[in-house]
Order: structure tokens, then C-alpha cells, then sequence
């Protein structure tokens, strides 16, 4: 809301300080977005007549321009095109300082001197036209020579740009902002009377501007309200002999000032009042009513009306938005048909026009609820519906509607009537609240020490009675006036009350002190070794990417998972509408989006949440599936499906798993073609590998390589044309991270032999569908306890062996706690490994 | 007149020759005898010319629908012939992943980093166990009554405009969405104590948030917040602003301080918003502040007792704060990235600059 300080004044004496009002504005929280200096730096300029105009000669740009400033002829030249003989504009002489700081020098240009500067309305920050200079003709008191703030009128002002929180309809004004800074500030706030507004704007001494009082209201007009549910008060003044003309100058200026257009006298008037105190009117030319009244209705489900802005809308049937009830207050003319959304926004039926002579003012109070729901299902928001919608006063409509009688009774002409009385329709309106406010509650929320009357003197100023009921620890009572809806009964009231005794006494005062308690602060278990993990793939080189949480069907399809998916109703991007159920798309793209700039070669990774819909509903919250996951791609020079395996396995052993498995396919659907069906496998926690499930086993993820189809789906292909290899490794967090399903390593330790070692290399030749990790595993139970390690150190494929076979050769390491062993021991652990491996897997010793 | 010729015959002759195909090299070769400009069914095609009218259109017709049938069966034998290459490619490039043989995979060049945002995370949760808080998370799909409801917002209340939210086709149209904030886990975890009986409550909740805000250089549509709550007997406004004053120094350094002025959040009461020292100029006024000297990073305020309501806790005998702020933000903020677009690239350029 733009606030200028000089409308402020009209409340209260405050200070000319623009930094200081701005400093205390923001810790009252009316928090100052934007100061602007209006009309400031023009003190130099003057009005000049343009005498004569020629073309300099080699110059198309500019003109040479004669102007007198009333004494003399001075010769500028002037790159504007918008001026003749006779205009008047405005001058800075040679000297001058512009607004902004630029100072006027003697400069010559194309042979001749230029003695100064012409301004169009932005360099003077008049206005935001640079078209042209600001032509001045149809300014009154504009000669030669005469200042030009003195011929604008222009008085140097300060306008603060104020947010105004969605809680304090009260301050969405000029009179609210000032109650706020007056109580702050210690200064008495009032209300002007008209004439004392005027006599202060206008300097003229304007004793009495209440129109005359004709006849009774009701022998003009009439009002029927059928919901008073939706509309609890609707009042209806009218105004006769009204003459529709500009509005006074100082009243334009202030609405300009103030961000709005002037328009014409019965409309700016509204719309001063609005600005002025926080409550919307709405002006009817009340010929153009039907049956020369209103009737404020609930809309039937399905009722179109078609509003100011020329837009037909439907009204009276729920949205989808949750907790619409459907229910519109139309403002109909006596004959029931409509002329404006109620609170929202007027028809064009019974617009004021030129010749509008019969004004009916409308001053209502609508529930906030039901203009929020209307306004949010229409996305249509006006200045009348953002203030309705937080609420407005009811008991400062009839002070609003006096005010607009007032000012129009200065401009609308001799003939002006005001009709006796109003047509007043009440129902249930808000009533001032008392609330009771506990001392010891309201310090032990702020940490302060304030007594009862400390209390009480604090929140007086913001317009709330407040009485002190016995000693400093007694309750305070307040009562709380209608505009300020957003103070709650009690409970939640005391602590309402307690912000506002804070903001007047001043955040910056209040005390402060570092909490303490018994309880340690930690990171929890899962917490801790995710970020293990993290710092694990930093290790191995990869680096940790953010991708897009939103992806497409075509992503979803990509990465192996069928609808139907989780869908954003209302996306930014239409196509990019699914929850992610894999990271594996975001990755490739990034990988892609990396090759594109020369550095494809990358490993990256994600830590994130993908999302899945349940099949079977929880029946408690949402259904929809949600999981942490790690996803690394494995996208450096010469990464395969091997620099996934090595991944995993520091990572099991960086984690302490006790143990796992990695179990190869081909056991994906094919169809899906996520995984290289032959370079690919699941991972799963504790259990032998080829051993039946004893369901204790859960899937850890998959580790090897994406297939090439997918790979090239998303342009990842080498220099030979081919798809690149990606290494991937995908992990449940949920079951990695969770020691009772994934076990660790036991506690306790394991003794370290004092005694040396022995080793005995074993190679045998396997079938190629034996996997090695099954050779491993049988060695690992044959050599029993003595075994310290086995390890796989060399892979030998030859004709020799054939096509369907291949040597593979171990390295067994044996060690006694308590002795050395001897060569009789290690032969025949060695016999016994030999027996166990080709016994269970078809091989034979090489 | 002459027999045309045998349509039905060379159709089957091209059926049978298509089916013994088993190479891409082998259906080339019968797709230029069956289909061809030399095939017996091209030959046919230019014999046509020489035909009466009447003829010319019926065989026409014939051999239209023969090529046609034809081609047709060379393209599904070429599909089915790629798929069976492709799954061969495959299979001949099998690996046996647990044949792993220690110190023949290449270690990495260079240490990967940790992205930005993950080491911010990581340093303000540091702070803030440092403080005694500790770290609970909670999920990213909400219902409105954890979003919204229990934070007294409720539905089409005029606040909800304060952050625009993405709602999920699950359950009746706006009752599921992606939480706008991390506030829900507050709830959770208000919830989870009073029925196990565990309060106080010292809590820092960092975690993913969207918004239905187009991205800009200051916003994205999805990021990170951290959000704190402390719920303990005798917990005032005090408390609040000086976890918050402790945090700023100890985060952003000793010369960086915080202060408070009156907001409005509907979950809590008294509200505030809270401006540390800009890091830039350290408080004299720059362009970064907008020549303030300080910087706006997040709300706070004292529990509100509508939401103590929501979950049962007596507002009587415990009191409570919380406050929120954007952990990408305070990235952006302390590393003077211009544009936070910056953060979702990838590019790995700045990912390896932290």
C-alpha cells in the first residue's frame, strides 16, 4: 500500500523525518518495501514559453528552441518532438540540480550553446512519460517564469510502499497506518472532521460541507436483504442533484499519490474513503437501477452475472478449492436481477457516468469467509475484496459513508441533496470483544516484567479500552474494537493482546536470553550414516547432483515404472506433472546436460525422496508412498558396471553391513529395459546367494548398469555413435540405513592373531553360470574358523578352458589365535576347500 | 492374353523367404529379392503399363495389397530381428558382478562434493545440536490438515494465499498436496509427544518444500527449509530471540547479529520476522540490503495456542516457539549466488566449487 506521509499527518503530528517514520513503521511491523521522494530537486525548474523552433543545420536529432523564462529569450537545444510556438514546458536553467542529482551545465552541441534543458515528465520524476516534454498549457497559474512547483502545486512528499500483514484489515488504510505510528510514537490520534480536513489540504477555510438534507430516504429508494447470513449490515444513503465533475485538485493528487486514477468526483470520493479509512463503498447511479432499489441475495447454483470488468461469471455452485461452500452474495436491483458481486466487484448496468445525477451509496460489511471463498473460486481479487476478505469494520461504515457525502458535497454542485436518513439493514454483526488478559501470561509469553498498568497503557492507544481490574498481577480488561477482527477471544486472544502490548512497546526492547536444558542435542542414528554415505560417494569421486522432482510420463515409462503415478492437479509445467518414482532420469539428464558442455565425464548422485502410489490404502493419511533413496550414476571415463560394484562395496564396508548379496539376472522384466539384463544386479541383506528366501531377506537395491536403449533415450552416446556405459547403484535408504533390517557387524571385537599366517592360492576352473560369489561363499564355510580371508585375485578366460568356463583363482589366508599352524593343518583345510568347491559347483582344481 | 502373374505364389514364396531370415544381413538380401526393383512383384508392377485399363486396375489392386502385405512382413522381421541382435549384444556382453577382483576398477581422479545446499543443511543442523536441538524429519506429501489445519489455517481461509500450493490427484480434490513448508512436522511431532508422553520437544526439521512459484534468479519451486521448535515449560519470547541471536553469530560469524519486528504467521502469536546483519557490508548499507543493513532470512513467533489446541497440549502449562527459514537462501546469501537457478543445473562446474 502506497502511504504518503503527508496524508499520515492529517492523524497526527508526526515528524518530517521520512527515515524515522520508515524505521518505526518497520518495527511495528507495517514493514517499509520502498521509500519514494515525490516532487523533491524541483525548487531550480520554471515554466518557459517556447518562442521559435529551427533545425540546426547536419542535425536530425535535435532542434534548436528559443524560450523565454519571462525576463529573457534563451536558446537550449531540445531532442523533443511533442512542442510548437506558444507551448508551455518546463526549464532547468543552466545550474539547475534535476531530481536524481544531475546538475545542468553550458554545453555546446552542433555549433551552437545550449543554455539549459527542456524536461519531460520522468526526468522531473513527475510521472513515468518520457515520450515527450511535459506540456503545462492547461495548468492554471502557469506563466513564464513561475515556479513550477508553485504552478503544479507541488509540495515535496515522501510516499512509503507498506506491506501490510493479511491479519490487519485495520491498517490496510491511511487512518490505520497513522493509529499504529501514533500510539507508537507516543502522539494523540484523530480522526479530521471534513471541514478540518479541508481547511488543512486546501488552505481555504471550508466551514460546512455537509450537503442539505431532503426527504426521507425511503421515499427515494428501497432495500431488501434476503441473506443476512452472507451480508449482516447493508446500508443505502442517497444523494440527489449530484453534478458528476473532476474531483478538487489536492483529492486527485492524493489518490495519484497514493497509487489510484482519479476518475470523476463520486467515484474518487469512494475511493478516497476506502484509502482513507479501510471501507469500501460502492456508488449506483440510482436511475439506472431497476425498480429504483437493491435486494442482496444469495446467487441461485448456476447464475451468471456478468461483473464491471466485461467477464460473464457463474456463480453459486462449489468449486473444487476445499471448504467451498458455493455460497455468493449478489446485489441485485429491486426487480431481482444482478448489478455486482457483493463486496467484489460492481456491474457495469449502473456504473456513475457524466450525466449520473441520482448517487445511492452503498456501505455494507460482508463475512470475510464467504468473499474469500467467492473471490479465490472467481480469481477475482479487487481492492473491496482483498479488504472484505480480512474484514472490515461494521461499525465504521456509517462514519465512511458520511465522509463520501462530505467531500462530493464539495465538487457535486449547488443542487446537491443528501436524503434524510439511511436504510440500515443489521443482522449479526461482530460486537467488540471483551478479552481478559493475565499479567503473568502476557510476561510469561514476551519474558517481560510489566505490570497491570503498564499493560493497560499500551494497548489504550491502539483504540482498546483497557482497564486495570485490581493490583499489577491482576487481569486487564479490554475491550476490543470491531476493527480488529484479527484479535481472537480467549484462550488465543491473551496471546493476540500480547503481540500488540510487544509491538507498542517496541521488539527491538524486549529481553533476551539463550535457553538451556538438560536434553543433548544429536543427530540420529540414520541421520549420522547418511551422511557417512554421502561422504562415501564423495570419496569414490562422485558428486552429489539436485534434480527435478517433477518429471513426465515419458520419464516414468523410461525408468521402469507403469501408471498409475502420483499427479500434481495444478503443474507448472503441464507435461512435467508426475512425482518422481526413480531418480534415474534426473541424473541422465544432468549427466547430459554436463556432456553438452565438454565435461560429460561425471559421476553424480542424489540423495532424495521418490514417490509411489499405494495399492493397498493405509487408511491413515495419504496414499501415497514416499522413499528415500540413493541413485548415483557412474559416468566417468571407463566407468562400467564395475565402478557400481566397487561402490557398493565400500559402502557396505564403510557401513559395517554384516552381510549381503548381490544376485545377478536375468531376473528384471524385459520389457521395462532399465538394467542391462546382463550386467545388473539385486542387492539383498544377510543369506547365501542360490539359497531359497527364508523372508528375512530384504532387497537393498540394484547395482550395474542401465541398458543402452535407455542410455540413449536420453542422447548419452560416445564418439564411436554408441550408447556410453553408465555404472548405477540405487539404494533404499529405509532398509540400508536400518541396522534391524540390514545388520551390522557386531559390536564386540575380533581378537588379532599374535601367530603368522599361511596362505594357499586355490584356482579352479567354473562354469560361466556359477558365479564367483558362490565359489567364495563355499570356501568362506569350508575354511571354517581358522579362514581369516579369501579373496578372488585373478580371472583367467582361454581357449583352453572353452567357451563356457573360466579360471578362477582365490587367495585363502589362515591364521590361529592361539598357535602357528602346521603344514599338516593347512593340508588339509586345503584338501577340504578343493572337496567343498567341486563337490557344490561343478568346478574342478586347475 | 497372357496369365498374369501368380500374386498368391509369390507372396507365399516371400512369406517363407522372410521367415528364414535370421540376420539384418540375411533380411536385406530377401527384402531386395522379395521387394526390390528386381523382385518378380516390381517386374509385375512395370508390366503394367502395357495392360488394357480394365486389367490395369484390378491386377493394380492385386499387387498393391501383395507389396503392401510384404513390406509389412519384412518391417515386423526386421523389429523382431534387431530385438533378438540387441538381446545377443547383450548377453555377449555379460558380466559376472561378483567375479570383482580388488584393485582392477580405477579410483576416481578427485573427490566428488557434496552439493551446496547438502553442506548447509549439514552446517546449521551442526549449529543447532551444538544449541541442544535435535533433528527430526518428516514427509514431503501432506494432507491439508498437517499443511494447513492444524497450523490455523483453515480451508479457504485468506492466509492460504500466502502460499501457493501444489495439490495431488490422491483422495477428494485439495486434501492432499506437496507441503509448502516444514511447520507439518511440527505437528507430527507435537502429536507423536503427547502420546508417548515425551514432551518438551527441541527440535530442528530441515527437509524438501514446493511452492507453486515460477523459478527466478531468488525462487525456486522447490527447495529447503529448516525449521525449529521448542516446546519446554517457561519458554518466552526471550528464548526465542536469543536462539535466534545465538544461531545468526554462531552461523554467519561473531560481527553478524539478528533482529525482530512484528510479522503475522497464523501459527504463531506473538509473530516475527528476523533480519541478520548484511554479510556484505556488515550493517552499513549496501544495494544487497537495500542500503538497510540488514537482511530478511525467516519468521518466527511464539506457538500459537490454536495450534497447541490441534494437538492437545495444555497452552497452559507449556509454552512454546518456532521459527523457519530457507536453507537455500542462507546458501545464497553466504556464497553471493547471483541466481539460485544455479543450485538445480548440476552443472559440475559449481558443484565442485564447495
Amino acid at each position: 500500500m502506497r502511504v504518503p506521509l503527508s496524508w499520515l499527518r492529517d492523524f497526527a503530528p508526526f515528524p518530517g523525518d521520512a527515515a524515522l517514520v520508515a524505521a518505526t513503521l518497520d518495527d511495528l511491523g507495517l514493514v517499509v518495501e520502498g521509500v519514494e521522494q515525490v516532487g523533491e530537486g524541483l525548487d531550480d525548474i520554471v515554466v518557459a514559453r517556447i518562442e521559435e523552433v529551427t533545425a540546426i543545420e547536419g542535425a536530425d536529432k535535435i532542434r534548436r528552441v528559443v524560450v523565454t523564462d519571462g525576463t529573457d529569450l534563451v536558446e537550449v537545444a531540445c531532442g523533443a518532438t511533442n512542442f510548437a510556438v506558444g507551448d508551455l514546458v518546463p526549464f532547468a536553467p543552466v545550474g539547475a540540480v534535476l531530481p536524481g542529482g544531475f546538475v545542468i551545465g553550458r554545453r555546446k552541441m552542433r555549433g551552437m550553446v545550449s543554455n539549459g534543458m527542456l524536461c519531460s515528465g520522468r526526468e522531473l520524476k513527475l510521472s513515468e512519460d518520457h515520450a515527450g516534454l511535459l506540456i503545462l498549457n492547461d495548468v492554471e497559474g502557469a506563466v513564464p517564469g513561475s515556479a513550477l512547483t508553485e504552478a503544479l502545486r507541488i509540495e515535496p512528499d515522501v510516499v512509503f510502499d507498506v506491506a501490510v500483514e493479511a491479519n490487519r484489515p485495520d491498517a490496510w488504510c491511511m487512518a490505520g497506518v497513522a493509529r499504529d505510528l501514533a500510539a507508537r510514537m507516543g502522539l494523540e490520534f484523530t480522526v479530521p472532521s471534513t471541514s478540518d480536513l479541508v481547511t488543512a489540504v486546501s488552505g481555504a477555510d471550508v466551514s460546512a460541507p455537509t450537503p442539505a438534507v431532503g426527504a426521507p430516504v425511503g421515499s427515494l429508494t428501497s432495500v431488501v436483504v434476503d441473506d443476512r447470513e452472507l451480508c449482516p449490515r447493508f446500508t443505502a444513503r442517497v444523494l440527489t442533484g449530484v453534478r458528476v465533475t473532476d474531483s478538487p485538485d489536492w483529492l486527485a493528487r492524493r489518490l495519484t499519490a497514493a497509487g489510484m486514477r482519479p476518475i470523476n468526483n463520486v467515484v474518487d470520493a469512494s475511493n478516497y474513503v476506502m484509502l482513507e479509512l479501510g471501507q469500501p463503498t460502492h456508488p449506483y447511479d440510482l436511475e439506472l437501477l431497476g425498480g429504483g432499489g437493491l435486494l442482496v441475495r444469495r446467487a441461485a447454483p448456476g447464475e451468471q452475472v456478468t461483473t464491471l470488468d466485461d467477464v460473464v461469471r457463474t456463480l453459486g455452485t462449489p468449486g473444487p478449492g476445499l471448504g467451498d461452500t458455493g455460497q455468493d452474495c449478489l446485489i441485485c436491483d429491486a426487480t431481482g436481477s444482478p448489478v455486482g458481486i457483493g463486496g467484489i466487484m460492481g456491474g457495469a448496468s449502473s456504473e456513475i457516468g457524466p450525466g449520473t445525477t441520482r448517487v445511492l451509496l452503498e456501505a455494507a460489511y460482508f463475512v470475510p469467509m464467504a468473499i474469500a471463498r467467492t473471490s479465490k473460486r472467481l480469481t477475482l481479487r479487487t481492492e473491496a475484496s482483498a479488504r472484505f476478505e480480512r474484514g472490515c469494520d461494521p461499525a465504521g461504515i456509517d462514519r465512511a459513508a458520511e465522509r463520501f457525502c462530505e467531500l462530493l458535497g464539495l465538487t457535486a454542485g449547488p443542487d446537491l441533496i443528501l436524503a434524510e436518513g439511511v436504510l440500515d439493514v443489521v443482522g449479526d454483526v461482530p460486537v467488540p470483544l471483551e478479552v481478559s488478559v493475565r499479567p503473568v501470561r502476557v510476561n510469561g509469553l514476551l519474558g517481560t516484567d510489566l505490570s497491570a498498568a503498564a499493560i493497560a497503557e499500551l494497548l489504550a492507544p491502539l483504540g482498546m479500552v483497557s482497564t486495570v481490574t485490581g493490583g499489577d498481577d491482576d487481569p486487564v480488561a479490554v475491550v476490543v474494537p470491531t476493527f480488529r477482527p484479527d484479535i481472537r477471544p480467549l484462550p488465543m486472544g491473551e496471546a493476540d493482546l500480547a503481540e500488540e502490548v510487544a509491538r507498542t512497546y517496541g521488539y527491538a526492547r524486549l529481553p533476551r536470553r539463550t535457553p538451556a536444558w538438560p536434553q543433548p542435542g544429536r543427530l540420529t542414528a540414520f541421520q549420522r550414516e547418511r551422511r557417512r554415505l554421502k561422504d562415501v560417494l564423495c570419496g569414490l569421486g562422485a558428486s552429489e547432483a539436485w534434480t527435478a522432482a517433477f518429471v513426465t510420463e515419458v520419464d516414468q515409462l523410461a525408468a521402469g515404472f507403469a501408471p498409475p503415478y502420483i499427479e500434481i492437479t495444478n503443474p507448472l509445467v503441464d507435461a512435467e506433472r508426475f512425482l518422481r518414482s526413480s531418480m534415474a532420469p534426473g541424473l541422465l539428464r544432468a549427466v547430459l546436460y554436463n556432456a553438452e558442455r565438454r565435461q560429460g565425464e561425471v559421476r553424480l548422485f542424489e540423495v532424495g525422496s521418490v514417490f509411489h502410489r499405494l495399492e493397498v490404502p493405509t487408511g491413515d493419511g495419504p496414499d501415497a508412498g514416499q522413499t528415500e533413496r540413493l541413485s548415483a550414476v557412474f559416468c566417468d571415463e571407463g566407468d562400467d558396471a564395475w565402478s557400481a560394484v566397487a561402490a557398493w562395496r565400500t559402502i557396505a564396508d564403510a557401513l559395517g553391513l554384516a552381510d549381503w548379496v548381490l544376485e545377478q539376472g536375468p531376473h528384471h522384466d524385459p520389457a521395462t529395459r532399465v538394467l542391462h539384463e546382463h550386467r545388473s544386479g539385486t542387492l539383498l541383506t544377510g543369506g547365501v546367494s542360490g539359497e531359497a528366501d527364508d523372508g528375512r531377506r530384504a532387497v537393498l537395491g540394484v547395482v550395474g548398469e542401465l541398458d543402452p536403449t535407455l542410455i540413449e533415450s536420453y542422447g548419452l552416446v560416445g564418439a564411436d555413435g554408441r550408447p556410453r556405459r553408465v555404472g548405477w547403484l540405487d539404494l533404499d535408504l529405509d532398509v540400508l540405513l536400518d541396522p534391524d533390517r540390514a545388520a551390522r557387524k557386531p559390536l564386540e571385537s575380533t581378537p588379532i592373531s599374535r601367530f603368522p599366517s599361511s596362505d594357499i592360492d586355490l584356482a579352479f576352473v567354473v562354469p560361466e553360470e556359477v558365479p564367483a560369489g558362490s565359489v567364495e561363499a563355499t570356501l568362506s564355510s569350508a575354511g571354517g574358523d581358522l579362514l581369516e580371508s579369501v579373496q578372488l585375485f585373478d580371472v583367467y578366460r582361454g581357449e583352453s578352458l572353452g567357451d563356457a568356463a573360466r579360471s578362477l583363482a582365490f587367495r585363502l589366508r589362515f591364521c590361529a589365535l592361539d598357535r602357528t599352524l602346521t603344514d599338516e593343518e593347512i593340508s588339509s583345510l586345503r584338501t577340504a576347500c578343493i572337496a567343498a568347491v567341486e563337490e557344490s559347483h561343478r568346478a574342478a582344481l586347475r | 492374353m497372357s496369365a498374369g502373374p501368380d500374386i498368391p505364389g509369390l507372396v507365399a514364396d516371400a512369406r517363407s523367404a522372410i521367415a528364414a531370415a535370421a540376420s539384418t544381413e540375411e533380411i536385406r538380401h530377401v527384402a531386395a529379392t522379395v521387394s526390390g526393383k528386381k523382385s518378380a512383384l516390381a517386374e509385375a508392377s512395370r508390366a503394367l503399363g502395357a495392360m488394357d485399363p480394365e486389367a490395369r486396375k484390378e491386377l493394380g489392386r492385386q499387387l498393391h495389397e501383395a507389396r503392401t502385405e510384404v513390406e509389412g512382413l519384412l518391417e515386423a522381421k526386421r523389429t523382431l530381428i534387431r530385438f533378438a541382435e540387441l538381446s545377443a549384444e547383450l548377453a555377449a556382453s555379460r558380466l559376472d558382478l561378483t567375479e570383482y577382483v580388488p584393485g582392477t576398477v580405477a579410483g576416481p581422479a578427485a573427490r566428488g562434493h557434496l552439493h551446496l545446499v547438502s553442506q548447509t543443511r549439514d552446517a546449521l543442523e551442526d549449529v543447532f545440536v551444538g544449541m541442544g536441538f535435535d533433528v527430526a524429519e518428516g514427509p514431503e506429501i501432506e494432507t491439508d490438515w498437517y499443511n494447513f489445519g492444524a497450523l490455523n489455517i483453515p480451508p479457504a481461509h485468506p492466509a492460504r494465499g500466502m502460499w501457493d500450493t501444489f495439490y495431488l490427484d490422491l483422495g477428494e480434490p485439495e486434501t492432499t498436496l506437496l507441503r509448502t513448508h516444514t511447520s507439518p512436522v511440527q505437528i507430527h511431532l507435537m502429536e507423536r509427544a503427547v502420546l508417548d508422553g515425551t514432551l518438551p520437544i527441541h527440535s530442528v526439521m530441515p527437509g524438501r518444500c514446493y511452492r507453486r512459484d515460477t523459478p527466478d534468479a531468488r525462487h525456486l519451486a522447490v527447495f529447503h527449509q529448516i525449521e525449529g521448535l521448542v516446546v519446554d515449560r517457561g519458554i518466552t519470547f526471550a528464548d526465542l530471540a536469543g536462539t535466534i541471536e545465538t544461531f545468526t553469530s554462531a552461523y554467519f560469524g561473531p560481527d553478524i547479529h539478528s533482529r525482530l519486528r512484528p510479522a503475522y504467521f497464523p501459527f504463531t502469536e506473538p509473530s516475527a520476522e528476523f533480519e541478520v546483519t548484511c554479510a556484505i557490508c556488515k550493517g552499513e548499507g549496501c544495494r544487497t540490503c537495500s542500503q538497510t543493513g540488514w537482511i530478511e532470512l525467516g519468521g518466527c513467533g511464539m506457538v500459537d495456542p490454536a495450534v497447541f489446541a490441534s494437538v492437545g497440549i495444555d497452552a497452559d502449562e507449556w509454552t512454546g516457539f518456532a521459527f523457519g527459514f530457507g536453507i537455500d537462501r542462507c546458501a545464497q546469501m553466504r556464497h553471493q549466488i547471483a541466481d539460485m537457478r544455479a543450485l538445480i543445473e548440476n552443472d559440475i562446474r559449481f558443484l565442485r566449487q564447495f
